[in-house]
């Protein structure tokens, strides 16, 4: 039973680690809180719907396009909008991408309407049965890529020499502009990469749960949960983040009933975001 | 001098806008000056934490839900209305106590986010708690024994008092101690600390009495509907719409909150209700352009204005 609990909880929070490693990067780098961050998980469960139902595209071979797309309508709105907005006071940039979240969200509605999307593909992978334990394998492939695309982030962020720019304007911004980095560019990338990620998530999470633009919200809350669980700004910690996220809501299913396992959670960020705010493995990371 | 007169007239101009529609107002006129009232009360409470204090709560609507809550178990218990509203502003005050206490520790980001859970967790609490709250299901509240246009009446002049309490209320905070302290806060908090301001002290204060408005009118709100559920009265448009509401017309001014709730209003009535596809996006194209190109709202232009001939 515990075993059970445990794995599907992990299966959930790699998902959630991928959900949230975007959004760490963005609030880290930009000292943005980006509250589009759900609508653009949400547009990319969209884009693999229409790659599954238009195309018969199977959600994990169109993850690479959607994450393309999404990311490039990301770095659109980071040039044509959020890069007036860097550096303004914080209730500026929550203001912005609250109103940009409005727009994008009309957009999803008027598109696709209220009505739940469902993706399924004609190939599954079954369920596998390992020492009692149930494994839903297409489960378990998503969770699997979503953690393959978080550490393909974390190796950018280390050995690329493009995206090094990004940590090094993290470190400091004005230094990172007096060694010829573009800062605005580096911004655009920043924001290009987070919501690739997060329409890679969006596609991973249609070949799970329904889709819905209703999800939005629940997407951006649990974003905000693993960042302050794991850390801000560190790739790292928000993998782990995720992860205990996923296994913190599984036992508080089991304990206190599902229907409060979001409370749980929600409690769980309070508490921290009072008694350890830097997250729980205390130092700022920067990759 | 000239400017003193102007405000007072405007002022007064404004409250004789208010008896006129009470009087000769119809049912619905009445309750888009019922909602503007609201506005006004949230926008104005918001402000006083949000603005003054330079402090982005989040947690307007969680109030408000909470204050609707409130009053509505106890008129279900049998306690007359108005009294009601009361015990829903001091629910919300002593909520706002204890939350602040631990949220108010934080500063910027994670004071927005942090503020941003305790909306979603009374959230959670009115929908799981059903043995209290009826769930989802919601609360059905007494109905009043009342014509149409008598109960328009009624609770137009509930809010539209609750509205003039909040005016009131922020200019005294504004030209007291408090709203000096709140100033410094938000300029340099750790200066004003270190020069013997009890910051603390001043920050709960400023959230009790922002929460206690924000739970008047939930109560009051719930009253008026007589029928409240969690998805309606936590609405993150609650939270939302008061601060693009402030900084309208000027964060961290006394008149601002109202000008820019008047102003938002009318705009709604005018154009969005037109559009009702694409309202959302419209919303959020004015609060873009707005961050981005009027930060200080509109009485801020108008100083600068001045200042800068």
């Amino acid at each position: 039973m515990i075993g059970q609990v445990l794995t599907n909880g992990l299966l959930l929070g790699g998902l959630y680690a991928c959900v949230a490693a975007g959004f760490s990067l963005v609030w880290g780098v930009l000292n943005v809180i980006n509250l589009l961050h759900g609508t653009l998980v949400v547009l990319g469960g969209y884009l693999a719907w229409m790659a599954w139902a238009f195309l018969g595209l199977h959600p994990l071979l169109a993850l690479p396009f959607v994450a393309l797309v999404v990311g490039l309508f990301g770095a659109g709105l980071q040039a044509g909008v959020l890069n007036r907005a860097v550096g303004a006071p914080v209730l500026v940039t929550l203001v912005v991408t609250f109103g940009l979240d409005l727009i994008v969200g009309n957009g999803l509605l008027l598109g696709f309407g209220a009505d739940y999307r469902t993706i399924r593909p004609s190939l599954t992978l079954g369920t596998a049965q390992i020492a009692g334990i149930y494994v839903p394998l297409d489960r378990a492939a998503a969770a699997s890529a979503a953690l393959a695309m978080t550490g393909g982030l974390y190796l950018m962020l280390r050995r690329s020499w493009l995206v090094r720019a990004i940590v090094a304007v993290r470190m400091d911004r004005d230094a990172a502009r007096l060694m010829g980095v573009m800062v605005s560019r580096a911004y655009i990338v920043t924001f290009a990469l987070s919501a690739a990620l997060a329409g890679a998530a969006g596609d991973l999470l249609g070949l799970v749960f329904p889709i819905s633009p209703l999800q939005s919200g629940d997407y951006l809350a649990i974003s905000f949960t693993v960042c302050v669980l794991g850390g801000l700004g560190s790739v790292v910690g928000a993998a782990a983040g995720g992860l205990l996220l996923g296994l913190v809501e599984s036992i508080a299913g089991l304990l206190l009933g599902p229907q409060n396992a979001s409370l749980a959670s929600f409690v769980l960020l309070i508490a921290l975001l009072a008694f350890r705010p830097d997250g729980l493995f205390g130092r700022k990371g920067y990759a | 001098m000239t400017a003193r007169l102007f405000r007072g007239l405007a002022w007064a101009a404004t409250l004789g806008a208010t008896a006129a529609l009470f009087f000769l107002g119809d049912a619905y006129a009445l309750r888009i000056g019922m909602t503007l009232a609201m506005f006004i009360a949230l926008a104005s409470g918001w402000n006083i934490i949000g603005g003054m204090a330079g402090y982005p709560s989040f947690a307007t609507a969680g109030f408000f839900g909470l204050g609707a809550y409130a009053g509505a178990l106890t008129q279900l218990r049998g306690v007359p209305m108005p009294l009601a509203w009361i015990v829903a502003a001091g629910v919300a005050a002593i909520v706002a106590l204890a939350v602040g206490w631990i949220v108010l520790r934080l500063r910027g980001h994670y004071f927005a986010i942090a503020s941003l859970a305790v909306m979603m967790v009374l959230r959670e609490l009115a929908t799981n708690w059903t043995m209290l709250t009826g769930g989802g299901m919601g609360l059905n509240l007494p109905v009043l024994q009342l014509g149409i246009i008598a109960q328009a009446r009624l609770f137009f002049a509930a809010q539209a008092g609750l509205a003039i309490i909040a005016v009131i209320i922020s200019a005294l905070v504004a030209s007291s101690g408090l709203g000096f302290a709140l100033r410094c806060i938000r300029q340099n908090e750790t200066a004003a600390g270190m020069l013997g301001l009890d910051a603390r002290r001043a920050k709960s204060i400023a959230f009790a009495i922002s929460a206690a408005l924000a739970g008047a009118a939930g109560a009051i709100y719930a009253s008026a509907i007589s029928y409240i559920d969690p998805t309606d009265v936590f609405d993150l448009l609650n939270t939302v719409q008061p601060i693009i509401m402030a900084m309208l017309g000027g964060v961290g001014t006394v008149a601002g909150p109202v000008i820019g709730a008047a102003l938002f209003v009318v705009l709604e009535q005018s154009i969005w209700t037109n559009f009702l596809s694409v309202h959302a996006a419209l919303l959020g194209a004015l609060v873009v352009a707005l961050a981005l190109f009027l930060p200080q709202g509109m009485l801020g232009q108008l100083h600068r204005r001045k200042v800068k001939p």
